[in-house]
C-alpha cells in the first residue's frame, strides 16, 4: 500500500479530523484489544465512576481474540472480529476519550454521531487475514481480563498495521458509498 | 462386522481439526484467485490480494488462517457394518477436538452455557451430525465454524405462495443485510424444504460442497448460478466496502415439504470455508 497513510498512536482530534472514509492507514505505535466480554466490564466499571484498566485517551481499541501464540511469536492469528456487537459499548468508551475502533462491519448511526461529536475514527481490517495482520504485532501482553481467556484486554504493539478508514468523524461511510457505487441491482 | 477402535476415531479427528484450520482448499483459492482478475473496485481488489496471502502464509508456516477457528462442526457417517470398539464414539471425536484445538494453538470460543457464558477451555463440545450409511467405514467431515458469519444466517418459513421468487428475494435481502459481517466474499449456503431443522441442515450441509461444484439437477443448479449472480451484482463486495466480489459460489440442497409450507434457509460461510474430511 503504497498511498498509506501512515498513523502512530495515541491519536490527536488533527489526525482524525484529517481521515476520510477510504483511506488506507497503516497504524504504528499502541493499541488495545477488548471484545464482547471485556467492552461489558468496561462499561460496567464506567456505569460505577471506576477508573479503567488502561488509560483509553486517545487511544484504539481492536476489536479481537487472538488464538494462543506459538512458542517463540507474540501474538497467534488476530484479525478482526465484527463490530456491530460493541454498538452498545463503543458510545461510551468514545465519551470517555477512545479515538479509534478497529474492526470489520459497519457500526450503528448512533457509534458514528459519537464520532462526529468527538472526534473519532472507525478502520475496518480484513476479516479472516488474521495470520498476515499477526506479522504487523510485534508484541502483546494481557492487561486486564486474563479469566476470558481469548477475550482478555491485551495491550499491542504494532508496526505498520494494515487498515482502511471505514467510517470518519465527518459522516462519511465506505460501507454505504461502496455498495451504492457497485450496486446493479 | 468391521470393528474401529474409539483411539482412532480420535487421532483422526485431531489430525483434520489441525489441518482445516491451517489449509484453506484449493477450491477457494481458486475462486478467490479469479475473482481479483473480474474485481471491479480497487479497494476490493487489494482486500483478495490480502485474502490470498494470509492464506499462503497459514498454509507455509502452519498457523491458523483465521483467529476464529470456530465452533467444531462434524459430520459423521459411519457404515452400518462398522462396530466402534473402546467406548463413545461421542467421547472419542470430543477427545480428538480438544487435542487438536489444543496442540495446534486454535482459539478456543465455546461457553458452556449460552447465558452465563463461562468458556469451556479446550473448545468441546463438539457439534456432532450423525448419519448411518451403508458400508463398512467412517467417514468424518471436520468443518470449523466461525460466529461472524454463522450470525448472519437464518431460517425462515415462507408460505407455498411465495413461490421460487420469494425464495430469491429472501436469499438476496440476507447477503445485503449480512453486509460486510460474515467476512465476504462469502459462500452461501441455502436449504429449501423439509421442516424447520431439516432446512436448516439442508444449508448447512450444502456448504460442504467445494466451490464451483454444482447441483445434479438441472433446475438447482442454473438457480445457484443465477442466484450467484444477483449476490454479486449487490455491490457488498469484499468486506462489505464495496465492489462485484460479494459471494464466491451459491450452494443449494433440497428436501421435500409439507403441503402447508415453504422452508427457506441461509447458511453464510465466511471466505475461510474450511472443511477437511477423512475416511477410517
Amino acid at each position: 500500500m503504497a498511498d498509506a497513510i501512515k498513523l502512530e498512536t495515541p491519536l490527536t482530534d488533527d489526525k482524525v479530523t484529517s481521515l476520510k472514509a477510504g483511506d488506507n492507514v497503516l497504524i504504528s505505535g499502541v493499541i488495545y484489544t477488548a471484545r464482547d466480554a471485556a467492552h461489558k466490564r468496561l462499561v460496567e466499571l464506567l456505569d460505577k465512576g471506576e477508573k479503567l484498566p488502561f488509560d483509553v485517551k486517545g487511544q484504539f481499541i481492536y476489536f479481537v481474540g487472538p488464538t494462543p501464540a506459538k512458542p517463540g511469536k507474540p501474538i497467534g492469528s488476530a484479525g478482526p472480529t465484527t463490530s456491530y456487537r460493541m454498538n452498545a459499548y463503543t458510545p461510551r468508551l468514545i465519551e470517555a476519550g477512545q479515538k479509534g475502533m478497529i474492526g470489520k462491519g459497519e457500526m450503528s448511526p448512533e457509534v458514528a454521531e459519537m464520532m462526529k461529536k468527538h472526534k473519532a475514527v472507525y478502520l475496518a481490517a480484513v476479516g479472516g487475514a488474521g495470520a498476515l495482520i499477526a506479522k504487523s504485532i510485534t508484541a502483546a501482553e494481557v492487561i486486564a481480563y486474563e479469566d476470558l481467556g481469548a477475550e482478555a484486554i491485551r495491550k499491542l504493539t504494532v508496526k505498520d498495521f494494515p487498515a482502511v478508514v471505514a467510517m470518519d468523524c465527518h459522516g462519511g461511510n465506505l460501507y454505504q458509498e461502496g455498495i451504492k457505487k457497485y450496486s446493479k441491482l | 462386522m468391521r470393528e474401529v477402535k474409539t483411539e482412532t476415531i480420535t487421532e483422526e479427528v485431531r489430525k483434520i481439526v489441525i489441518t482445516s484450520s491451517y489449509d484453506l482448499g484449493e477450491d477457494v483459492i481458486g475462486a478467490l484467485e479469479k475473482a481479483k482478475k473480474v474485481e471491479e473496485s480497487a479497494v476490493g481488489k487489494a482486500i483478495l490480494d490480502q485474502i490470498t496471502e494470509n492464506a499462503n502464509i497459514a498454509k507455509t508456516e502452519h498457523s491458523p488462517m483465521c483467529q476464529d477457528t470456530g465452533l467444531a462442526v462434524l459430520f459423521v457417517e459411519i457404515g452400518q457394518e462398522v462396530h466402534v470398539a473402546g467406548g463413545s464414539i461421542n467421547d472419542a471425536i470430543n477427545e480428538g477436538v480438544r487435542q487438536g484445538y489444543d496442540q495446534g494453538y486454535l482459539r478456543k470460543s465455546v461457553l458452556a452455557d449460552p447465558i452465563e457464558r463461562k468458556n469451556t477451555g479446550d473448545n468441546t463440545p463438539a457439534v456432532i451430525h450423525y448419519d448411518i450409511v451403508p458400508g463398512d467405514k467412517i467417514n468424518i467431515t471436520m468443518a470449523p465454524k466461525g460466529g461472524g458469519s454463522e450470525n448472519m444466517s437464518e431460517v425462515r418459513m415462507m408460505k407455498p405462495s411465495d413461490g421460487l421468487q420469494g425464495v430469491k428475494d429472501f436469499v438476496i435481502e440476507r447477503v445485503k443485510k449480512s453486509g460486510g459481517n460474515p467476512c465476504p466474499p462469502v459462500i452461501v449456503g441455502v436449504g429449501i424444504g423439509g421442516t424447520f431443522e431439516k432446512c436448516a441442515m439442508l444449508a448447512k450441509k450444502s456448504l460442504m460442497r467445494n466451490v464451483g461444484d454444482r447441483h445434479p439437477n438441472k433446475f438447482y443448479a442454473d438457480l445457484e448460478l443465477e442466484l450467484l449472480e444477483m449476490v454479486n451484482k449487490t455491490g457488498v463486495g469484499p468486506q462489505g466496502l464495496g465492489g462485484t466480489t460479494t459471494a464466491l459460489d451459491v450452494h443449494i440442497e433440497v428436501f421435500p415439504c409439507h403441503i402447508a409450507s415453504l422452508p427457506v434457509s441461509v447458511n453464510t460461510q465466511c471466505h475461510a470455508a474450511r472443511h477437511k474430511s477423512v475416511i477410517i
